[in-house]
């Protein structure tokens, strides 16, 4: 027997996956955060919902929170690995701009969680973000509790190749990682996602989710059809290009009326952009992009991502 | 005299930023101080740092500066008064100088008699000073990555400014940095202590009152803390020590106010990975110190260094959370370990056709290639030499060299590249000396790092340096300035060491040539590694300057008789005769110099054309000639120089008693030809001008 099992066996929560979450929701709601659903638009991170990347645009102060399923095709082991998910769930905050006690609030999210600080070790190591693609960055933090990173805390600087004022900050809770954490589990497919009041009957994060782990890498790795990939590429693109050269044309427009500047669906050309983010990801899963062709295709969605953001903060003036 | 104390209060500053930045600080108040005349003599300066504070206590701080007089001296007396009535001048100069008219006195001259004033100032209270000056050197300090976090953004920081202290002894000194006041409240350690202020009731108990809210404020007691409890958690495991790691325990320093350690274990079945990957894991990404037992082979187990002081059951838990944490990452290693084997190395040399090297150049199939022809040129070089090593083994390494980027560990942990490949190699039976010289391609990563052990390994090295160097030379990347993107210098830097510490028969020009890069690109790539030389001569074997230009003036392609030279040099240069010949060698310099600029040609030196103390010299020289080159060749160079040296009486007789630039042309030429043969021959070892002297 190892010294490793030998150890004094640590006390698990009982709160499920769930109620980890409703905890972490309650707690930011009532300081004031709006709480928002999951976007429904598939998207590689929280950050590039739009009530993200476009609501951190510009002087109007905002809070958001919302769990978001992000997914990442080239991350799915088949359901197989214990630690790697081709989709998680990030509880995504936004605090424009950030009350000077953000840190403290933080830290009181995570005793909402049903963490007692005292009986254990929490650092803040230095993490810089930073999504090319989207042309934001920030500096930050990867916040480590007893060697686990279990929040990204990010200080807002650009988003979509503009500066902020005022920055906003960006807290990022990876909840599998906190409920496997927390209820002491060594797979995430065993994490007890939700557990009947009266039968006490478990279920996990397996049965909710291990078959789509499955399937998804099988299609994400092996029978997502290539060339019918790149053509979504190409065909989303080309009806963003469109929009984006009408959007900055009436935009920059002092003629037009504020009325149509601010019925522009830029909203919906943002989603356009995050299809062609999505399509990179899976074409990248297959294999299907050479290093050398990467740099290319990041830049053309950063072309649509970047383009944006400027529509949208010009329209955002205009209104 | 007082005591003067700043706090600054942030949220939690990346470690590798924080040792600097509390020295910059430091600097700057003393530097305030010193400037404005605030420091009592004695006066003493002590920095602290936590993740969340830099602080400065200056003791012997005076309350006020000084109260100043400065004489002023105004138009002349005669301008200023006629017939002892003050003119427009004189009131013009005393509203200046803010004194009365008559106040102004009349001050003696060298130029003659003027006005006068005498001005006081006087002393600016410290508390003005600093609420005016301090601030700006605060926010003037220098961070590799900072931040902005105020609505319209008035200042950068490393991270937000949250609290401030200043106090001089018990009263706190008005002052605002980035927004915020300053006051006496401090705040202690997060957890240990919570959100409840600190007061700091006097500057000079700061660090005592820190560590009574649960922070050690003073860096090298932290750090002292640190080892000390590492080894005492050590000491739990009989026979046990943890492994060395400076930079380490820097970090974990820099990351702790109130540190302790546990220690943790892990299964001993993961002790089958290789170290390096074992290392890799605990040290870059969990930040633990590895155990190992008395052979000093790995023990299956780690240490962590908190930040906070926990109970019993708190440790517990912690060490639990970590210990998994650990298994997780050593659980995924070898996964990717056994995964990696399924595609021996040898099969994935095609693959690297879809890893980009440059994309201006080519992918690491492409690399590999160019590699090959590089390698082949430098094998060819060592074998005309005679030189033993075992080829096969080298291109066998050369070829297998990057086919480890490849593989899933690699991916996961980039920093071990070139390591996994030989530990692969080695796995898969492709022989020791292969596995050897992949594994140690990338040493020397730094400056201080020992050169590839095998003669493969070392000709592995520079054929790939060698060939990335030129190549992006060639593509327009070479390092401007302090921009070396594709670290260019360091790579030439390993060549030059290479070859100063190896036994290797090669030269830089041999190195250069076997890249089979144009002709303009080499002489850019010529000039490049000779700064190299330059650089690791100075700066890395410690040779004085003068002495480097005089030795690579004589010679700068067989890096390791450069070098020796230089030693032979360097332990000469201090000795009085030499510093005569070499002062003659430059006095030498100078006269062709002259002369060329006169158009004066040198003439082959004939004996009759030639005064007494010229023919001496050229005697002497002559003599010595053959003995020089013959030292030359056995590179006894001490002994070479110890002989040059004896020339010193000659010399000195000839530049007494000769005028080299004699108005006859035919004395004149057969001086020049003789001082320029004598020149020639005395600088095959270093050109002695270079040597500065007196």
């Amino acid at each position: 027997m190892s010294a490793a099992q030998a150890a004094p066996r640590v006390k698990p929560t009982s709160l499920t996956f769930q109620d980890l979450l409703f905890r972490l929701q309650r707690f930011w709601a009532e300081r004031g955060c709006v709480l928002q659903q999951p976007y429904d638009v598939e998207v590689g991170a929280g950050t590039m919902a739009p009530e993200t990347f476009l609501r951190v645009l510009g002087p109007k102060p905002y809070r958001v929170g919302y769990a978001q399923p992000s997914r990442r095709p080239a991350d799915g082991r088949y359901g197989e690995n214990p630690n790697r998910l081709f989709k998680h769930t990030q509880f995504q905050l936004i605090l424009k701009p950030p009350p000077v006690n953000v840190q403290e609030l933080y830290l009181e999210s995570l005793e909402a969680m049903g963490i007692d600080l005292k009986h254990h070790d929490l650092k803040f190591e230095e993490d810089n973000w930073e999504w090319p693609a989207g042309g934001a960055w920030g500096v930050g933090w990867q916040v480590m509790l007893d060697g686990l990173e279990i929040t990204q805390f990010t200080y807002f600087q650009q988003c979509g190749g503009l500066d902020l004022d005022p920055i906003c900050a960006e807290l990022t809770y990876g909840m599998e990682r906190i409920a496997q954490f927390l209820q002491d589990v060594d797979s995430i497919y065993d994490i007890v996602w939700a557990r009947d009041p009266e039968t006490g009957a478990a279920v996990t994060y397996g049965d909710v989710r291990l078959a789509e782990e499955l399937q998804f890498s099988v299609y994400n790795f092996e029978m997502a059809d290539v060339p019918r990939l790149w053509e979504h590429f190409n065909s989303y693109e080309g009806e963003a290009q469109a929009l984006l050269e009408q959007a900055s044309a009436l935009l920059t427009d002092e003629h037009a009326s504020p009325k149509a500047k601010k019925k522009f669906p830029l909203l919906a050309t943002y989603e356009l952009a995050l299809k062609c983010s999505n399509l990179f990801n899976l074409l990248d899963a297959r294999g299907a992009i050479s290093v050398t062709e990467r740099v290319g295709v990041i830049a053309r969605i950063r072309a649509l991502a970047v383009g944006v953001a400027k529509a949208y903060a010009l329209q955002q003036e205009a209104s | 005299m007082s005591d003067f104390l700043l706090e600054i209060g942030l949220e939690e500053v990346p470690a590798r930023m924080i040792a600097g930045a509390e020295a910059e600080l430091g600097k700057r108040v003393n530097d305030l101080l010193t400037r404005e005349r605030l420091l009592a003599p004695g006066a003493r300066l002590t920095t602290y740092s936590t993740p969340r504070r830099l602080a400065v206590l200056a003791e012997g701080v005076l309350a006020k500066q000084a109260d100043a007089e400065e004489q002023l001296t105004g138009p002349s007396w005669k301008v200023a008064f006629q017939d002892g009535a003050p003119t427009p001048a004189a009131q013009a100069f005393a509203k200046k100088a803010g004194v009365a008219v008559d106040d102004l006195k009349k001050v003696e001259t060298p130029k003659g008699e003027y006005v006068g004033a005498t001005v006081k100032r006087p002393g600016r209270a410290a508390a003005e000073i600093l609420a005016s000056e301090l601030p700006k050197e605060v926010l003037a300090i220098y961070w590799a990555k900072n931040m902005y976090w105020r609505a319209a953004k008035p200042e950068r920081f490393v991270r937000p400014v949250r609290w401030v202290v200043a106090l001089m002894d018990s009263d706190i000194a008005p002052l605002e940095i980035a927004g915020i006041a300053a006051g006496n409240a401090s705040r202690g350690h997060r957890v240990l202590h919570g959100d409840a202020p600190v007061i700091i009731g006097a500057a000079k108990s700061y660090k005592e009152t820190l560590r009574a809210a649960s922070v050690v404020v003073d860096v090298a007691e932290r750090r002292q803390i640190i080892r000390k409890a590492l080894d005492a958690a050590t000491r739990t495991v009989p026979g046990a020590r943890w492994r060395e790691d400076e930079a380490l325990v820097e970090t974990v320093t820099h990351l702790t106010e109130w540190p302790s350690v546990i220690l943790g274990d892990f299964e001993p079945e993961y002790l089958e990975l290789p170290e390096e990957v074992l290392v890799t894991v605990m040290r870059d990404h969990q930040k633990y110190f590895a155990v190992e037992d008395a052979n000093g082979k790995l023990a299956p187990h780690f240490l962590a260094v908190l930040n906070t002081q926990a109970s019993a059951e708190g440790a517990a838990i912690i060490r639990h959370g970590n210990a998994r944490v650990l298994r997780a990452r050593f659980k995924d290693a070898r996964f990717f370990w056994d995964f990696d084997q399924k595609i021996p190395l040898v099969q994935r040399f095609e693959s690297l056709k879809h890893v980009t090297f440059q994309k201006e150049l080519g992918s690491y199939y492409w690399k590999t290639e160019q590699n090959l022809a590089a390698a082949s040129a430098l094998a060819a070089e060592l074998q005309t030499d005679g030189a033993a090593f075992d080829e096969s083994a080298l291109f066998k390494a050369v070829e297998l060299a990057k086919t480890d980027l490849t593989t899933e560990l690699v991916k996961e942990f980039t920093e071990l590249q070139g390591i996994i490949g030989g530990l692969y190699v080695r796995a898969q039976g492709l022989g020791e000396r292969v596995a050897l010289a992949v594994y140690e391609q990338y040493t020397p990563a730094s400056i201080e790092d020992a050169i590839p052990s095998t003669v493969e390994g070392q000709l592995l090295g520079l054929a790939d340096r060698i060939q990335t160097i030129t190549a992006m030379f060639g593509i327009g990347n070479a390092p401007t300035g302090s921009k070396d993107p594709f670290a260019l210098r360091r790579a030439a830097n390993a060549i030059v060491k290479i070859l100063a510490e190896s036994e290797l028969p090669l030269t830089l020009g041999d190195v250069l040539a076997a890249s089979g890069a144009e002709q303009a690109n080499k002489e850019q790539v010529s000039a490049f590694l000779r700064e190299r030389l330059h650089f690791y001569f100075k700066d890395v074997r410690g040779f004085a300057y003068d002495v480097v230009n005089a030795v690579l003036a004589a010679g700068a392609d067989d890096v390791r008789d450069a070098a020796a030279r230089a030693e032979a040099l360097a332990a000469v240069r201090g000795s009085e005769d030499f510093a005569a010949v070499s002062a003659a060698c430059k006095r030498i310099k100078n006269i062709l110099r002259q002369a060329e600029e006169k158009g004066y040609n040198p003439a082959q030196a004939k004996l009759g054309e030639l005064a007494l103390e010229a023919i001496d010299l050229w005697h002497r020289s002559k003599e010595m000639e053959p003995k020089i080159a013959k030292l030359r060749e056995q590179r006894s160079y001490r002994d070479a120089l110890a002989l040059i040296a004896t020339l010193r009486p000659t010399v000195d007789t000839f530049f007494d008693k000769v005028m080299v630039l004699d108005p006859d042309e035919k004395i004149r030429g057969a001086n020049l030809g003789l001082i320029d043969e004598v020149l020639r021959s005395f600088s095959t070892i270093a050109d002695f001008s270079e040597i500065v002297t007196g």
